[in-house]
């Protein structure tokens, strides 16, 4: 008997609790007055502009990848050999090396500077804020052609800046162009000098983003200024740690403008110092006019930029959830 | 309980000791001195500083040097103003396009909405270079080939102006506001045109100056697309001079110094705009 009493129950909900939604909602932000169908209309432009100019050339990439492709001559289909061939290639394997050691050389110090930077910039007294922040973003909008110019004068052997500190110290001159590992870290040095700045910017801003309260009450349980620093501030960055990292490594690996003006000249210099993998995708499509060798290359660029994004994406997860 | 809060003391955590400021003077130093050191080099014989200790003083060979810049690359004045057409193009179409889509995007309800913004993220992964061989083919395929056109065509969207511009209007308009026009019979297209640009306006200007500085930086594929001296950019120029002159540092710097100064004179004017572009689009957390 009471059975029926139970099912009406269910049954017949409150109308007014669970109102049906009156369309169906592709964008849970979206302004629902407005007439949705001039979205297609609006985005329109860009798709059309992008299919053309973006990702067209960039699927006919991966088709000519599996040709024999000279651009005056014959375009034969070689299904894989072109990614065999690669394998093989000792200069992609050296290219593919430089890549990581300038990557490597570069990132880590960057996003040090960067952090202590801003942790200054953060200092809530700070006279003249507004003038360091904008004069930080200076060597960013700065060529990198003029910049290397610059550090192409001042990391000269004989009487480059660097190399004259260094001998009045006492110590030999280092050929910053011509050998391997010192062509690196001039080549690292552009790229920390250009985007320290910016990126200190990027963390001021995260941490301006910080709730004021939890340092407080930091200071309250007398945590020093160190130890706010890794307990508030540090937990406080990690999105923005990951977003540095992801962006520095795809701009990072594909680096060849630095080297390319170091050096002078596609081939990478005489001990192939100055190969990178961009670099090297350049020299084989432009100056050697392997297109479908070069549009491998480029694949294989990809495919290591997706990895390593992987990769950094987990373990900037992975460390800042175990300081948590 | 007066006596427990003493409002004149700064925690410890609030003051800035004289190491920050030399910290902050450091970097300055460092952000300002190649700048400095280019016009050193412009302004001095080369053998001043190639020396021990080389000179750290202006010369008077400035002008000198400059004239020979124009010697050398007798359109430079024409590359330079080639780079402000094209970036300005550029700019204002990467802001025009983006706007509006990225409006759709925040704001608007319709099919397919949430797959097409993955897409877009999706893209802004893969390497700029992935499909540049296509590219170079394309533009020569629709005769762009030594014309600014090729600068300008292919740089017309970005996937990142797309995003950045959804983010702003999420972050900055507020949906009421929408609803309230929209009730009051304005259309779609009125919305975004007396709604939404007018909130937006500061942030549309710092894409376009990024847009322009990334054009006016951007060097490898004006060197691959043109040719034709008096089409080039200033970097394609600047390029030129250090080809041909390898070991004359006072050309080659002078060269740089000209393609720089209109950037530092329009950072002076908008930096301060820049930063908190930059600032905003940061993500946080």
């Amino acid at each position: 008997m009471t059975q029926p009493a139970v099912s009406a129950k269910r049954k017949a909900p409150s109308p007014w609790k669970q109102p049906k939604p009156l369309k169906k909602q592709n964008n849970p932000n979206a302004v629902l007055s407005l007439n949705g169908k001039w979205g297609y209309l609006f985005i329109a432009p860009f798709f059309v502009m992008f299919l053309i100019f973006g990702l067209a050339p960039i699927i006919y990439s991966v088709y000519i990848a599996f040709f024999n492709w000279d651009p005056l001559g014959t375009q034969d289909f070689i299904g894989l050999e072109n990614f065999q061939i690669l394998m093989e290639d000792p200069d992609f394997w050296l290219a593919m090396s430089n890549t990581f050691e300038i990557w490597l050389l570069s990132t880590i110090p960057m996003l040090l500077m960067s952090i202590g930077l801003a942790t200054v910039l953060h200092r809530q007294f700070l006279k003249g804020s507004t003038f360091w922040r904008t004069i930080l973003l200076v060597p960013n909008i700065t060529s990198v052609l003029a910049v290397a110019i610059v550090f192409g004068q001042l990391f000269g052997r004989d009487f480059g800046m660097i190399n004259v500190v260094i001998g009045a110290f006492g110590f030999p001159h280092v050929d910053f162009i011509e050998e391997s590992f010192p062509s690196h870290i001039a080549i690292a040095t552009m790229i920390i000098w250009r985007w320290t700045g910016y990126n200190a910017l990027i963390f001021l801003a995260a941490m301006l983003a910080i709730p004021g309260e939890l340092y407080e009450s930091a200071s309250l349980d007398g945590a020093s200024k160190f130890k706010q620093f890794f307990y508030v501030t540090l937990p406080g960055l990690r999105n923005t740690i990951t977003f540095v990292l992801v962006v520095g490594t795809i701009g990072g690996l594909q680096v060849f403008a630095e080297p390319l003006t170091l050096g002078s000249s596609f081939s990478g210099g005489d001990a192939g110092q100055f190969k990178t993998l961009t670099l090297y995708l350049y020299d084989r499509a432009f100056i050697g006019s392997q297109w479908g060798y070069a549009a491998a290359i480029g694949i294989m660029i990809t495919v290591v930029v997706i990895i390593v994004s992987i990769i950094n994406f987990f373990l900037t997860k992975r460390i800042s959830s175990d300081t948590k | 309980m007066t006596t427990l809060v003493k409002p004149n003391k700064k925690p410890r955590w609030q003051k800035v000791g004289i190491g920050s400021y030399f910290v902050l003077v450091m970097f300055t130093v460092l952000s300002i001195f190649p700048f400095y050191w280019m016009f050193i080099v412009a302004s001095n014989a080369s053998d001043a500083v190639s020396k021990i200790p080389p000179t750290l003083i202006p010369g008077d060979r400035f002008f000198t040097v400059i004239s020979n810049v124009y010697e050398a690359a007798p359109t430079f004045n024409q590359s330079l103003l080639n780079t402000v057409y094209v970036g300005t193009v550029v700019a204002v179409a990467q802001v025009f396009f983006s706007a509006i889509a990225g409006f759709a995007f925040a704001k608007l309800n319709f099919k397919g909405q949430r797959y097409l913004v993955l897409f877009v993220i999706g893209t802004m992964m893969l390497p700029s270079q992935l499909g540049i061989i296509p590219l170079f083919i394309l533009v020569g395929k629709i005769g762009l080939l030594n014309q600014l056109g090729a600068l300008i065509v292919p740089a017309l969207v970005t996937a990142f102006g797309v995003f950045w511009m959804r983010q702003i209007i999420d972050a900055q308009i507020p949906n009421e506001l929408l609803e309230a026009a929209s009730i009051d019979g304005a259309g779609v297209f009125r919305v975004y045109w007396s709604i939404v640009l007018p909130i937006i306006a500061q942030s549309s200007f710092v894409l376009g100056l990024f847009s322009f500085l990334a054009t006016w930086n951007d060097y490898l594929w004006p060197l691959l697309v043109l040719r034709d001296p008096d089409n080039l950019t200033a970097q394609v120029a600047v390029n030129q001079l250090k080809s041909h002159y390898a070991i004359d540092y006072s050309l080659n710097m002078g060269g740089a110094f000209l393609s720089t100064v209109p950037l530092l004179i329009l950072f002076v004017l908008v930096g301060r705009r820049l930063v908190r572009g930059v600032m905003d689009g940061a993500v946080k957390g």
